[in-house]
């Protein structure tokens, strides 16, 4: 089976500082991928790599298929209604009918009664679901996730739950850093353990892991 | 095509946004028109006067007013990271920088044709007797502003003093197209033939050809990190 994601001999660095050492990730489809780290492990400028918004300075990276970023903003227009938003980046993504597609993932996401207000008047939730829908709109083969359980509300944490556990089903592959080490650990099928830009462990999600989520941790001394 | 057609639907999204809040265009239109009734009481110049210097007055108000505009180009893809999900869909650098560059020219174009009758309100002169001429000189000289002002924004967008630093950066590049622009209008203020001065359109012309291609060409280094 062909690698959806391939992350050969990566380094990245920040002036003299080697912020990713040598990193070799890969990840077929179906997939989902927990990377951990304490803050400043590598885990942001690796995924910000891989979805092609920073250059490595040495090695490369392959994904197979197109991607769904979310990062630390939740890249969608605040002068835009939640509509219209979904329409520019469906329209961006080529999809053949954006109106209907955004209609279906506001309605999806329970903001199908807000289509056109204004992002600015939407709360934190409503905004976080809103990027979950920017990101999933165009049913992408990679989904690339920065700490996506952070300062999510409980529904929101829901919705991108079964989206998650819905996009590994249907062979899509998934790579999300986070600090949220059950519910990581509960979705993943492979951990990646970054500490201080280098990759000290990548395999299977064990059930060790699964029953003690702070396990890797405390191998490799970071309790 | 595909690249135009994603182009489109950034220069659409961004008109919408900037219609919503008129912010850029507020600014730049009244910035210009106050600075013509200061130039028009500072100088009261006389018709001769005028056929002097109103091309050069008009171009140094639309390059100030430019950079209002051109500021707030990727500006606006800060809140909340926009830009790094334009990068990570399928848009091409080269596609979203023209986006850009389209409705940059298009508010560039609105604060032109709104500054020019209140130009020849304050300062008369014989600006709108060859109108295809004048069409000409804005659309390729309003290009090369455009195609600079959008570059320096993209290099300057996460700067903590891009507004300073943007200006600084453009003008001394635009020097030869404007040289170019303040040529043609002047003699169209003063009613001169234009042919006389239709060589600095090619200058125009020629500017335009090729820091475009050398923005797209470079696009994907000037996003990317």
């Amino acid at each position: 089976m062909s690698l959806a994601v391939d992350i050969q001999g990566v380094w990245k660095f920040y002036g003299d500082f080697p912020a990713l050492r040598n990193i070799n990730i890969q990840a077929a489809p179906g997939d989902c991928v927990a990377l951990l780290g304490r803050n400043g492990a590598g885990k942001t400028t690796l995924l910000r790599i891989a979805a092609g918004l920073s250059r490595p300075a040495k090695g490369t990276v392959t994904i197979n298929g197109g991607i769904g970023w979310l990062g630390h903003g939740i890249g969608v227009y605040e002068e835009l209604s939640a509509y219209e938003n979904l329409v520019v980046f469906g329209q961006l993504h080529g999809l053949p009918d954006p109106k209907k597609t955004a209609h279906s993932w506001l309605e999806r996401t329970g903001l199908d009664r807000v289509a056109d207000a204004l992002v600015r008047e939407f709360s934190r939730g409503m905004r976080q679901r809103l990027a979950v829908a920017r990101a999933f709109l165009h049913e992408p083969q990679v989904v690339l996730f920065d700490e996506p359980f952070t300062s999510l509300d409980d529904r929101a944490i829901a919705l991108l739950q079964s989206l998650f556990a819905e996009a590994i089903g249907k062979g899509r592959t998934v790579i999300m850093s986070t600090h949220q080490l059950r519910e990581a650990m509960e979705l993943s099928t492979h951990v990646v353990m970054l500490q201080r830009g280098s990759m000290v462990h990548f395999g299977p999600r064990t059930q060790e892991m699964l029953a003690d989520p702070g396990y890797l941790y405390r191998t490799y001394g970071e309790a | 095509m595909k690249t135009l057609q994603q182009a489109l639907v950034i220069t659409r999204k961004d008109l919408r946004a900037e219609m919503r809040t008129k912010e850029t265009l507020n600014a730049a239109v009244s910035f210009s028109i106050s600075v013509l009734l200061l130039f028009s009481f500072a100088l009261d110049p006389t018709p001769e006067q005028t056929a002097e210097i109103g091309g050069g007055i008009l171009w140094m108000i639309f390059l100030f007013a430019g950079t209002l505009v051109f500021n707030r180009s990727f500006a606006r893809e800060l809140p909340n990271d926009c830009l790094d999900a334009l990068i990570s869909s399928p848009a091409s650098s080269a596609a979203i920088f023209l986006g850009k560059c389209f409705a940059g020219f298009l508010l560039m174009l609105i604060v032109e044709i709104l500054s020019i009758p209140v130009f020849t309100l304050f300062f008369g002169g014989k600006i709108f007797d060859q109108l295809p001429p004048l069409a000409v000189t804005l659309i390729t000289a309003t290009w090369a502003v455009t195609i600079m002002g959008t570059t320096f924004s993209a290099l300057t967008v996460n700067l903590r003093l891009r507004e300073l630093m943007l200006p600084v950066l453009v003008y001394p590049m635009l020097l030869p197209a404007m040289l170019g622009a303040f040529k043609i209008l002047t003699a169209l203020v003063a009613g001169q033939p234009f042919e006389e001065d239709a060589q600095w359109l090619r200058v125009l012309i020629g500017f335009d050809v090729i820091f475009t291609s050398l923005a797209l060409a470079l696009a994907d280094s000037i996003l990317v990190n």
